[in-house]
């Protein structure tokens, strides 16, 4: 299929960007999203234009690097997947598709769609973790039987491959759904208890001062996360945040 | 605490805790104003009641501005937050394929209700607050002492049509604002669980009744008399 | 006497590593904040040993490509991780763990070093779930366990079928800790150039800042390289797309010896290439083998129509189908380990049986396990005379309940329903055993210059064993390196901070600062895909699966014949001042030009059949083996391990004797 393609390019942080468009021919429908844009770049390369930088590593949705906008869609059209798993199947010959960064101010572009994340790693140093040594004599793996309902809703939690999609999605540009994730795993499993208060408290302070938005609750993040993240992680760091405020 | 009320999840909370004593109030407000489609002289005895109680007046009513004061202030200051929080807005965005347009939208449904609240409150509270605590007038009777004012003054109100269309608007707007706020109050607050999907539907009838009652009064009385 | 020297302790098996660290040298905690160590490389491996050796009280740099240290490729490990606790009571122990291990590397192991691996993978899963990873649990509240891989004890731990991610975030977690206290300074979107040598030790790296395309030094007293395999070097592979060898290239150009670079495991169960735009190979995990059968059709005639399209798998009758599997492996049937299975489907596809487009795809069938699940479904229920429709609705509820994540993946990368159709799977490269020499402390030939994870030659020998390398990472990188490091740098505690404006540093940045420029002043014709596509060819084709003298012979020509055209015509957009992915790979794609030759030399001669090599020449003649790989330890139990010395044509081999004095060599036989 031939498909027009807009872009959103930029040089560097500093540069002002601009949409700018694109025409590719004879994509196959089999092809990922990525491959698509492998052949724009091969295309730009042979013609000696710059192509368009973009992050992607793993390609099959685990790794969490690729991160683009695709027709007012974090990860595009297709629900459950990254950008690397979303197929040209999913568009028809002569559609135009628009390109963009995720966009949050907690996440200035570094160039054309690539974009600057660490501000969900200053968040995890702010809590993220459980203060444990590497000893070799920490006690039994089942010295503490955890109940199989907690441990998996843990798991559902941990699964969140911190793309920030749901910072892209939501119109506040909120972090939520990220920071939710991570505290609720935590909260849910007796390991992470002593340290519960001060995470949570720690981490939502750091979610504040990067600047993302507050969460009003549109949902947007849940329907866009390409792992499933449910809001109810948001509503048990809610939880969490005011039993850790009035603890002190 | 002070940290919890600048936090970010802080300030949700007190929305939400806003909204809930703001929901208590519209659901009390509306059981008053139905009887006066019921019975207009149990309408006036209660509105006499709430308008001279001493605890209504100087407890209820000072907490009731507060709230919505507060409630109407800080979702600005968020919004304009939240706006920030984006310094570039996509050029491409499809918010209906994520969420519903009164979730993106509270701000203007909010906005609207507060214009209506401004004109509802030139409309009846001023006017009360003038006879009352201005004039010194708390006999709540009418000018010939024949009987309570409460009735009359609202049925009055309700004659020209440009009003009755405009709180009818107002309400379509508090429907509006109810249909993603009553069940998002519960999630910022931190209930979500088995219960959620039953309280999301019995959100959905308050957001839809309330309102739709609220008009049939403005109607009512517009039509019969 | 050869140059390689193990520093395997003395003692028996049993004690060697609980003496070792007895009698090793320490650095005192107040000498420990005067120690830099660098780690490249932030997955399971390098993220452990960073967090590790900052816990201890080291200054750590750590170093990753990506944006954040959770996106290295361990992540995409799904299976689980081995290790010998017994809580299934099934007879597992440590000996076993560590005879299964040396077994399943078809005896190309180094003893001591897999006995220490299976000693310290209880202690693994111990400090993983102290770090809140949420591995799969039983009602009771007790760890789950799966067995994997055709191994007779269930010693697998799990978390979902994303075990690697839930590791590697526990990693992450304990780096995260570290960075908050000051203790790692961590450096994201950095790529290591080259390693920097003083009077014959390590003592720092060159690195790229990829968002500014700055030129840095960072100076050390002991480097740390744990970048993960080579499997790109045949360019499509389950490997991210950057998962690259130059650090573990760069050091080896420095010095350090590279080892059995032909050992690389070729996965069996992978979602097929379905055209030549295709970036990378999706793996789908092997206990998908537990209950879907293997086949193509018996007859060239349905091949070809359901080629065309005209023919369905499904109408195919089962006297119409090749389980070729069971038919040549009664005993173990579709779970032979994966070098056997993937061979297996290439001799059936290269036969002209394949069933896609391209010829290279084979059917996971899970037709049979779905009847059978039904059945027992239905009898469980006490449902009698269940319909047909009722049973397969049945059975594909427990199937969803056990792979609905795969098959949910294979839906949206295929766009085939995989329980109406048979799934198509096709080998894939997938880890590469083989990489950079270390000693029992794993360190490299160069001293102060250590190599862990998959970038070192490992302990998987000659083929690895589902499950184990996560194992590995972390056992290298949590329990080994700390304690091993640390005796090297007691040695180190007077020799204050490295500077970094020494001769060495001038010449390390200057060939790399050529190098880039080079690169982008290159006014070739073609893009570096080009380059790297045609060597994953070559690759694929003549050191892939099996491997021939002839073949080899001319792959080693080919190589050196691309990679000289690659040096003239090739072209890299952008400068050299900014981010500049291109850039990136022609980098790593001229480390692979080199890598695939030396692989590709070292598979030749290497003149036996053992795990993931299969030498066509090396095969059983007769007997009940027939046609199987035949192994020679008279001649080849040796670790072969090459000295850089210019040209990969040049280099040098050394052997290190394998000696095997707890395990009796035996063939393996799966029939």
């Amino acid at each position: 299929m031939n498909l027009t393609l807009k872009i959103w390019r930029q040089k560097g942080p500093q540069s002002k960007g601009k949409m700018v468009e694109y025409k590719v021919t004879e994509i196959s429908e089999h092809m990922s999203f990525l491959e698509m844009m492998d052949v724009l770049n091969e295309q730009l390369t042979n013609k000696d234009e710059e192509p368009v930088a973009f992050d992607h590593d793993c390609r099959e949705g685990i790794c969490g690097m690729c991160s683009m906008y695709i027709n007012g869609e974090a990860h595009g059209p297709d629900r459950g997947v990254t950008t690397c798993q979303l197929h040209m199947r999913m568009f028809k010959d002569g559609d135009t598709i628009t390109i963009e960064p995720f966009r949050a101010k907690a996440f200035p572009v570094i160039k054309d769609l690539v974009i600057d994340r660490s501000s969900f790693e200053r968040i995890q140093q702010a809590g993220g973790f459980i203060s444990v040594n590497t000893s070799g004599n920490t006690q039994d793996a089942n010295a503490i039987p955890i109940d199989k309902h907690a441990a998996d809703t843990a798991m559902d939690a941990a699964t969140c491959i911190g793309c920030g999609a749901c910072v892209a999605s939501c119109k506040n540009s909120s972090a939520m759904l990220f920071v939710g994730a991570k505290v609720s795993q935590y909260a849910l499993l007796p390991q992470g208890q002593v340290e519960a208060t001060d995470r949570v408290k720690n981490m939502v302070a750091q979610m504040d001062l990067e600047g993302f938005g507050n969460c009003t609750n549109t949902g947007a993040c849940e329907v866009e996360c390409p792992k499933g993240i449910s809001l109810e992680n948001i509503a048990r760091m809610n939880r969490e945040f005011f039993a850790a405020s009035i603890k002190g | 605490m002070s940290g919890f009320l600048n936090s970010s999840i802080g300030r949700k909370y007190t929305m939400a805790l806003s909204a809930f004593f703001l929901m208590i109030f519209i659901l009390q407000h509306f059981a008053i104003n139905i009887l006066s489609v019921l019975s207009p002289d149990t309408f006036n005895e209660t509105s006499h009641f709430m308008g001279t109680n001493a605890l209504v007046q100087y407890g209820l009513q000072p907490v009731l501005l507060f709230g919505v004061v507060y409630h109407f202030v800080m979702g600005f200051i968020l919004e304009i937050k939240n706006r920030n929080a984006r310094a570039i807005s996509y050029a491409k965005n499809n918010g209906a394929a994520n969420s519903t347009w009164m979730s993106r939208n509270m701000i203007w449904s909010g906005g609207f209700i507060l214009v209506f609240l401004i004109i509802h409150f030139l409309d009846f509270w001023f006017p009360e607050i003038n006879t009352k605590y201005i004039q010194g007038d708390m006999s709540g009777l009418l000018a010939d002492g024949e009987g309570y004012r409460y009735y009359e003054e609202l049925t009055h109100k309700f004659e020209p049509i440009w009003r009755v269309a405009l709180y009818c608007l107002g309400f379509v707007f508090l429907s509006l604002h109810l249909l993603h706020g009553f069940s998002s109050a519960f999630q910022s607050v931190g209930a979500n669980n088995k219960y959620t999907k039953g309280l999301k539907g019995f959100g959905k009838a308050y957001a839809v009744l309330i309102p739709l009652g609220f008009i049939f009064i403005a109607l009512f009385h517009h039509f019969n008399h | 006497m050869s140059v390689l020297d193990s520093k395997v302790p003395k003692g028996p098996l049993k004690d060697k590593w609980t003496t070792y660290k007895d009698k090793i040298n320490l650095v005192n905690p107040a000498n420990k904040r005067n120690i830099d160590v660098i780690v490249v490389g932030t997955g399971l491996a390098g993220g452990s040993a960073a967090a590790t050796l900052a816990e201890l009280g080291y200054r750590v740099k750590a170093f990753c490509y990506q944006d954040s240290p959770r996106r290295a490729h361990s992540i995409a490990a799904q299976g689980g991780i081995n290790a010998a606790k017994n809580y299934q009571g099934d007879g597992d122990s440590t000996y076993r763990l560590f005879y299964d291990t040396v077994k399943g590397g078809d005896y190309r192991s180094r003893e001591a070093n897999v006995y220490r691996l299976a000693e310290v993978s209880a202690n693994i899963i111990d400090q993983c779930v102290a770090q809140g990873v949420p591995f799969a649990r039983d009602y009771g509240g007790l760890l789950d366990n799966r067995s994997f891989g055709g191994v007779l004890v269930s010693r697998t731990f799990y978390a979902k079928g994303q075990t690697g991610q839930q590791l590697l975030l526990g990693a992450y977690s304990a780096m995260n800790r570290q960075i908050a206290r000051g203790k790692i300074e961590m450096y994201n979107r950095h790529e290591m150039l080259d390693v920097v040598k003083v009077n014959g030790k390590a003592r720092g790296i060159i690195a790229r800042n990829l968002v500014t395309g700055e030129i840095e030094r960072h100076s050390a007293h002991a480097v740390v390289i744990a970048s993960g395999g080579y499997g790109n070097v045949y360019f499509l592979s389950t490997n991210a797309m950057g998962s690259n060898a130059t650090a573990a290239w760069k050091i080896h150009k420095k010095g350090a010896f590279f080892a059995n670079p032909c050992y690389t495991q070729i996965h069996p169960t992978c979602i097929p290439r379905s055209g030549d735009y295709q970036s990378k190979l999706t793996l789908m995990s092997e206990s998908l083998r537990n209950d879907g059968r293997i086949w193509v059709p018996k007859n060239m005639e349905d091949v070809l129509a359901i080629r065309e399209g005209k023919l369905k798998p499904t109408q195919l009758s089962e006297e119409q189908r090749d389980y070729y599997l069971e038919r040549r492996y009664p005993a173990f049937g579709n779970l032979v380990p994966r070098d056997v299975a993937s061979r297996a489907a290439k001799e059936r596809c290269d036969a002209g049986y394949g069933v896609n487009a391209t010829g290279e795809a084979v059917y996971l069938d899970f037709k049979s396990a779905i009847e059978r699940y039904g059945l027992e479904q239905a009898k469980i229920q006490g449902i009698q005379d269940a319909s047909k429709e009722k049973i397969t609705a049945l059975g594909e509820a427990v199937v969803e309940e056990k792979y609905g994540n795969l098959f949910q993946m294979y839906e949206k990368i295929v766009d085939e329903n995989p329980y109406k159709t048979p799934m198509m799977i096709y080998p894939a490269t997938h880890y590469t055993m083989g990489g950079v020499w270390v000693d029992y402390n794993l360190m490299t030939t160069v001293e102060g210059l250590y190599c862990i994870g998959e970038a070192n030659f490992s302990d998987h020998g000659a083929n690895r064993l589902g499950a184990s390398a996560l194992m590995q990472g972390l056992a290298d990188g949590y329990f080994v390196l700390p304690y091993t490091i640390g005796d090297y740098l007691s040695h180190e505690i007077r020799t204050g901070k490295i500077p970094t404006d020494s001769p060495e540093f001038d010449t390390a940045e200057k060939e790399v600062t050529e190098r880039i420029n080079f690169f982008v002043n290159n006014k070739g014709t073609h893009s570096v895909d080009y380059f790297h596509k045609r060597l994953g060819k070559v690759m694929w084709d003549k050191c892939g699966m099996s491997r021939n003298a002839d073949g080899l012979k001319e792959a080693i020509a080919e190589i050196k014949a691309i990679r000289e055209e690659f040096y003239k015509e090739v072209k890299v957009p952008g400068s050299a001042n900014e981010m500049n992915p291109e850039l990136e790979k022609a980098g790593r794609v001229a480390d692979f030009l080199e890598l695939g030759e030396l692989f590709a030399k070292d598979a030749l001669m290497r003149e036996e059949s053992c795990g993931g090599h299969f030498r066509e020449e090396s095969v059983e003649i007769d007997g009940e083996q027939k046609g199987e790989a035949k192994r020679n330890d008279k001649d080849y139990a040796f670790v072969a391990a090459w000295e850089y010395k210019g040209e990969p044509s040049d280099a040098v081999l050394h052997k290190e004797q394998l000696e095997f004095k707890d395990i009796e060599l035996k063939q393996r036989s799966y029939k």
